[in-house]
Parts: structure tokens; sequence; C-alpha cells
């Protein structure tokens, strides 16, 4: 079976958001105080994955939002948008974040990596290729977020165990429990990396 | 979230003036904890001023104390060789709060500042008298496991959430500020209010008053101090009861001792009675037992958390044997 690439789930739900947003902003037609607020846009350069974008983002959005719904990149999920799943990890300055605490505006002049940035070319890092071998995901939901906070770990030196690596991933969960897997992956990948 | 300004100014001075010439200003740093609570309408800015072009980061020793700029992240102050010979309590503190995004993100300053996670307080629909002065506290004959039995009033039983103020308590920390009116320095345990009347008052700074350090003093005692966290599970959450320690024996006995706790009270906890059971005495279970007594005399118990008396005293004997090797 092909699949019209026209179709795809997010365009579908894209179309879907919009609709929404309309009819809410017909029915709200008296202006309410949060709406009266000073809603005016600046102009920021986010530079992500070795690339400069230009946008205009209300200062209220947070980084997460601003990969996403602006600048497409959609490999960095919105979990609980609280900075407790880790799903929208990404990395600053190579080091790990939560996307989601954090507002656009205040990342400008940062070197951003997300998981679209991670591969070299065609090369997949090899931690990417790491979670592929050991199976280390189910739904994929949280594997960005784990595998962007599992290259910091990495980085860190904080891969001498499986008790140090399960410390030091506590910061994303996996509502499929892949938590073995992903330890072993890390492991894997860490002594890959040489560490 | 609601809309707001956005400034990033770069000197201190500006950074006092924008948020103190606005009521509804405020500053934001790491912001872990700032945006969750503006997402969940817990509150609101219409500005919002970025500090985190300030030259405040620097962690740095002098004259007998360690400077912490308000601006060093968590992760940052935690690693620090200076901060991990003299101040272990502190470092260990901060590697069991939250996760290691949120220490690369989080700001000490800010981690002062953070607010309970009474989960009344942070759902927007729910009563709170510390978010809605005299709306009521539905935590008092409520969901009450988590909340404090020391310190409390009729008004509000929320637990002060941050470990490294309960580890800087430990150490006779002082809070650096400049604010509208001029610099000022707080000794931490002057610096977190009890809710009393007026919960939704957490500390002694006014509005456009901005914390630009904190300050250690590096002494023997807290060379020889530690930090017991226990939680709910292994890692990443919060206190259900925590002990920051420093001590001085000399042989056996206890010349001096600093013993404050989280997870049970309105505020960073200091116990001077139970430092009072130990000081002069060998680490005995006798003594261990009257310290406990001690701390909690004037605890009070809701239904759900009556646990958390027990647990503290025990919690604090165990550590004061492993801090002062007595088995």
């Amino acid at each position: 079976m092909t699949v019209d690439a026209e179709y795809k789930r997010r365009t579908v739900l894209k179309a879907g958001g919009a609709a929404a947003v309309t009819a809410a902003l017909t029915a709200a037609s008296t202006p309410t105080a949060e709406a009266a607020a000073d809603t005016s846009t600046v102009d920021i350069t986010l530079k992500v994955n070795g690339q400069e974008h230009r946008l205009s983002v209300e200062p209220r959005v947070t980084l997460l939002d601003a990969l996403r719904e602006r600048l497409d990149l959609t490999g960095t999920k919105k979990g609980c948008d609280r900075g407790e799943c880790g799903a929208c990890t990404v990395l600053v300055d190579n080091r790990r974040i939560k996307s989601c605490l954090t507002l656009a505006v205040m990342r400008q002049n940062h070197a951003i990596t997300t998981i679209e940035g991670l591969a070299a070319g065609d090369k997949m890092h090899p931690l990417q290729s790491a979670f592929i071998r050991h199976d280390a995901f189910q739904c994929g939901g949280c594997t960005p977020g784990q595998i962007m906070s599992g290259v910091a770990c990495i980085e860190e030196g904080h891969t001498g165990s499986a008790d140090e690596i399960r410390e030091w991933m506590s910061g994303n969960l996996c509502r499929c429990a892949c938590y073995a897997n992903i330890v072993t992956a890390v492991q894997d990948a860490a002594k890959e990396l040489g560490r | 979230m609601k809309a707001f300004d956005y400034a990033s100014p770069g000197t201190v001075a500006e950074a006092v003036r924008l948020v103190g010439e606005r009521p509804g200003a405020g500053f934001i740093a790491g912001g872990t904890d700032l945006l969750n609570l503006m997402k969940d309408g817990a509150r609101a800015h219409d500005r919002i001023v970025d500090i985190n072009a300030l030259p405040l980061a620097d962690v740095v020793q002098a004259n007998g104390v360690i400077r912490i700029g308000a601006l060093a992240r968590m992760a940052d102050v935690a690693t620090h060789p200076a901060v991990r010979r003299a101040l272990p309590v502190v470092s260990q503190a901060l590697l069991a709060s939250a996760s290691p995004q949120v220490r690369n993100m989080a700001a000490i300053g800010g981690n002062l500042l953070q607010r309970t996670r009474c989960g009344y307080f942070r759902d927007a629909g729910s009563p709170c008298n510390k978010r809605v002065p005299g709306s009521g506290c539905p935590a008092i004959d409520g969901q009450n496991r988590g909340h404090a039995v020391l310190g409390g009033s009729d008004d509000c039983i929320a637990v002060h959430p941050s470990d490294f103020a309960v580890a800087l308590l430990a150490l006779d920390a002082v809070v650096v500020t400049r604010g509208p009116s001029g610099s000022r320095r707080i000794p931490i345990g002057d610096f977190h209010l009890l809710p009393g009347t007026t919960p939704d008052r957490e500390n002694v700074l006014a509005h456009g008053e901005l914390i630009v350090a904190v300050e250690v003093p590096v002494t023997p005692m807290a060379a020889k101090s530690a930090y017991l966290k226990l939680r709910d599970r292994t890692t990443f959450e919060f206190a259900v009861v925590a002990v920051a320690a420093a001590l001085d024996l000399r042989g056996p006995v206890v010349r001096d001792v600093r013993l404050t706790f989280g997870g049970i009270a309105t505020k960073p906890w200091r116990s001077p009675e139970a430092e009072a059971a130990l000081r002069g005495k060998a680490i005995t279970d006798a003594t261990l037992a009257a310290a406990g007594r001690a701390l909690v005399s004037g605890a009070v118990a809701r239904q759900q958390n009556a646990f958390k008396v027990d647990l503290v005293q025990r919690a604090l004997a165990g550590h004061l044997r492993e801090l002062g090797g007595v088995r």
C-alpha cells in the first residue's frame, strides 16, 4: 500500500487544529483581559542543527513549540509540557535541557541540537543505531528525548555502570517501560564511543 | 500562559528597575518552575525580565566563604570542586534534586524561590490561601500525605520543596540581594517565612529585589556534612523526609552539630532543640532518641502524614550515625 505524502498524520492533525482555532476565535468576539494584553511578537534567530532560522514569535512561546510548530522539527516530542517526562530533551551548547521549560526568545545565540541533527548525513549516531540494535523502544514517543539525553549522558561520563546510567537517565520516562533495553543501548553506545 | 512583554537587560541595576517599576513584572532565570506555574495559571506576569545576560554565574572561594552567583546552575554548583570538598551537603542536596536536564537549567537563586508542589496550589481550579488569599486550604482535611507536620498554620500546611535551601540552612549561608532600595544580606534562616495568616508571602524579598548571590562560610564543620533524602521513588522526586547535618566531633563527643530538615515543614526547618539534645554528648541510641523527640515535640500531624513524625526521627538517627561513623 502506498501512502500519499499529502495525507501524513500530522497534516491532518494540523488542519483539524486550525479549524478548531477558527471556531474558538469566532465564538470569543468580546475582548477579554487576556486578549487585550500586549501580544506583540519579537524577531529572533535560532541556530538549530547548524542552521540559522529567523522567525517572529510571541515571548511566551517555548523553545519546544518553536521547534515543532514553527520550524517543523517535530522529532522533538511534546509529552507532559511540564518538565517531568523528558520527551522534549534537546541539547543547547551541548548540554541537555528540557525544551518545554525554556522560552525560544531566551535561546538566541546558542547552538541547539535536536534529534534531526544527530546523524552525520546518512550515518546514524552510534546511540541511534544502538537503540535499534537493542530494541530500546516500543511506541517511540519518548525515544527522541531518550536518545538526546543518552548522548549527553555518555558525553558527561555517567555510564560507568547500569545503576549510574539509570540515575542519570532518570529525567526521561518511558511509559512502555523499555528501561532495561535503553540502559543496554546507552551502555553499548558508550563503549563504542570509547567512554 | 498569558502574554507578556520580554526584556533582557545587561546590568543588575536595569533588571531591578524593569521589574521594580511594574507591579506585574517578574524575573526569569532558569524558568524551570516559573514557566510551569504560568502554564498552570498559578501565576501570571505582564512583563518577564530575563536575567541570564547578567554576570552572576561564577562560583568563587575567597576570604573564608564560597560565593555562589545566583545564575550558577544547579549542575555546575553540585560538581564544583570547592563545593564538593568544602560543602558536601550542598553538592549532595543538589544532586538529589530534580533531573539532569533540570539541573542544567535551573539557577540557584530561583531554586530558593521555587513554589510548593502542593497539588491544590498548582491547580488553579482549587481554593488555596497561598495562591488566592482567603480562598481556603483544602489540604488541611484533604490530600495531605505530602504536607508539613511542622511550621503549619490553619491557613496553609504546604511543604517548601527546596533541598538546596535545607543544605544552606545547615551551613549558615547568607542570601545577597539587590533591590530598588539597595543591597542587603539576609541570613538564610531569616529568608523564608512561616505561612501564618499570609501564606502567599513565602520570603522577605520586596518586589523588584533580586538575589545576586549566596555566600556559604567555609568551616571545618561544613566539610563534615551530608544530606539524606527519602523519596517515594529512588530518584527524580521531591523529599518525603530529608535531613541535612553538619557535625563537629571531638572523640566520641558532639562538640557542635547542625540539623536541618526538608519534606516535613512549611519552610526549610532548623531544630535548635534537637541540636541542643546532642551537643556535649556522645552519639548513642539514647541521645539520638532525645534529639528526635525534641525535633517533633511541636509536630501537628494530619490524617495522611502522621508517618512523617516517626520517619523523620529514624532518618535523623540513621543519618547522624552514618556521618559520625557510629554504628
